[in-house]
């Protein structure tokens, strides 16, 4: 059973959502750490290390969310675990942006896979079974 | 009439308490210097005849229990992975077990932490790494340097299921005496240190006692059944709970100044009070203990007063003499039976036990910190929330001897300047002015209702 570390980073209190991806993915297959809302990039890196996570998704949705994910990538590749795959989000930016925009700053700061503010979960979880390579 | 008898091989006493199981009372205590390093029946046997002379018609002794802190208590050391998350489980777990824990390590040892662990005078190593299913890499790594270091240590492993069969098969290679238990934290953040607690206490009763010389008293004692801070964690954890029709204190503390450490056991969940606050970190364990080693009245002395500037320092005691401190402070480290002679003294060894009180009150309760979210203010909770805890119980030397104690315990309640520490608000004070706490632990194993009710009674 594959590993994933899900969780709210920030400030940020939104818990709905973070219930629904831990629902869905468990539903699929997934051993889901949940480190749950008002987490710190401490915390989700702290937690993959010890459960030998594969992917960390982190969600966003107060809009502070690429202050919050700063250096994320590098502090990941420093405590090694630059093969964990890196997802995010929700709402990660300030107001409306043109998405592609967001997702090309995101990817260049080490992010794997970025989603806007409406997807489809089940998109999301077919992405999560390429990247760690599940039939 | 029916006495038991128990028994406490202090690191400097050897306290007796003798308990009539018919009449439900405290017979009488005593102590003498606790011998090891001659033959510790020796200073037993003082104690018991002291204890026989002032109760000549005390009956026949018809059982013994025994605990021991005596030779250094139990020291241990606790490796994980993360810091914050399975070291730190090891870590609570030999705390709970009652051990003295100066080597924390996480993450993959290195020579020089193996070279030091070599150095280290240590009883037990808890390995830990990993949640079940999570990293197991960590671990076996740190089984096999602990192997090839050749440790004459037994080794406790409380860490990912998934790697206990390589490490059996690591171990099993070398001459490592190991014991496969339970993870400390199975989970993310979930904190589970019964199997290794329990592991800890049989290793200390099988091979500890012999290794300090402690194993001849069983002669006369019976089996030693566990580390004396244990069993004081024990009657606070009675205490707290109640047994049967006899009602609890609910939530409790206990702090022990000593000579060397200040030990602070809390028995509660110490969950958040609030609905905006939000608990970070790892499970705190019901029955929590902490042991400051740089907070003591005599040997640790000195590293109390190296915390802070004279200038804080006349915070606990307004009229000392800074130039004095010093001085004060050697003659107490050097002489470790030092009693005070004057009113200055007094003042200052009140002075040192209010410190001990405030210091290891801040490292054991949780702390808050304020969180500014487009939601409004919440709050982060690390460790315990204690502000609503009823009883604070002391106990050891300083508090049990000094004519106002209650006035040193007050130093553990809230403090302006320590606003966002969880401490614990207008508690009761109660006194352990019979230094019973440990034997009452001790009693407890078999007679929970008895040891309850003499507590009840005996803590003012």
């Amino acid at each position: 059973m594959k590993t994933v570390v899900i969780g709210v980073i920030g400030a940020d209190v939104h818990a709905v959502g973070n219930k629904i991806i831990d629902h869905v993915l468990t539903e699929h297959g997934f051993n889901v750490v949940n480190i749950g809302v008002l987490s710190s990039q401490e915390d989700f890196i702290n937690a993959a290390i010890e459960t030998n996570a594969e992917a960390i998704l982190v969600s966003s949705l107060y809009g502070h969310g690429e202050m919050d994910c700063r250096f994320m990538k590098e502090n990941c590749v420093e405590a090694g675990l630059s093969h964990v795959k890196l997802y995010v989000g929700g709402n990660i930016v300030v107001g409306k942006q043109d998405f592609q925009d967001v997702e090309a700053r995101f990817k260049k700061m080490g992010f794997d896979r970025v989603y806007p503010p409406g997807i489809n979960i089940e998109d999301a979880v077919a992405d999560l079974k390429e990247d760690l390579n599940i039939e | 009439m029916s006495v038991h008898l128990l028994v406490d091989f202090g690191s400097t006493y050897t306290k007796l308490t003798a308990v009539d199981i018919d009449e439900e009372i405290i017979i009488g205590t005593s102590k003498a210097m606790t011998t090891v390093k001659t033959d510790v029946l020796d200073g037993f046997n003082v104690a018991l005849s002291k204890l026989e002379n002032a109760h000549p018609q005390m009956g026949e002794i018809s059982a013994v229990s025994a605990c021991s802190s005596a030779a250094g208590g139990l020291k241990m050391a606790a490796i994980g992975l993360v810091e914050e998350l399975t070291a730190e489980a090891a870590k609570r777990a030999c705390l709970g077990a009652g051990a003295l824990v100066n080597h924390v390590y996480a993450h993959h040892l290195s020579k020089k932490e193996i070279k030091a662990l070599k150095q280290a005078d240590i009883d037990i190593i808890l390995l830990a790494g990993g949640t079940d299913g999570g990293n197991k890499e960590c671990i076996i790594h740190n089984a096999t340097k602990l192997k090839e270091a050749n440790l004459d240590v037994p080794i406790i492993v409380a860490g990912n299921k998934d790697a206990a069969d390589d490490i059996e098969t690591i171990f099993e290679t070398g001459q490592v005496e190991y014991y496969i238990v339970d993870n400390v934290m199975p989970k993310l953040k979930v904190l589970n240190v019964h199997a290794a607690k329990d592991v800890i206490r049989q290793i200390f009763i099988t091979k500890i006692i012999e290794a300090k010389g402690i194993k001849k008293a069983e002669e006369k004692t019976g089996e030693i059944i566990m580390p004396t801070p244990e069993s004081v964690l024990y009657a606070a954890e009675l205490l707290a709970k109640g047994h049967e029709e006899v009602e609890g204190y609910g939530e409790l503390m206990i702090i022990d100044v000593g000579g060397a450490t200040t030990d602070v056991h809390t028995i509660g969940d110490g969950y958040p009070k609030r609905a905006e606050v939000v608990l970070k970190g790892l499970q705190e364990p019901f029955a929590k203990r902490t042991v400051e080693g740089d907070l003591g009245m005599r040997y640790s002395a000195n590293a109390l007063v190296s915390l802070m500037s004279p200038y804080e320092f006349k915070q606990y005691y307004k009229d000392v003499n800074e130039d004095d401190i010093q001085a004060s402070v050697k003659k107490r480290y050097e002489h470790v039976d030092y009693l005070p002679e004057n009113e200055e003294e007094e003042a200052f060894d009140e002075a040192l036990a209010r410190i001990c009180c405030d210091y290891s009150m801040s490292r054991h309760v949780g702390t808050v910190e304020v969180v500014y979210t487009p939601l409004g203010n919440m709050y982060y909770q690390t460790g315990k929330d204690l502000t609503e805890i009823k009883y604070v119980i002391g106990t050891g030397g300083v508090l049990i001897n000094h004519k106002d104690p209650k006035r040193i315990l007050k130093e553990v309640n809230q403090k302006s300047d320590k606003r966002l520490e969880l401490r614990p608000t207008d508690p009761i004070f109660l006194i352990d002015k019979d230094y019973i706490l440990a034997a009452m632990g001790l009693l407890g194993q078999k007679h929970p209702k008895l040891a309850l009710k003499l507590m009840k009674r005996h803590l003012t």
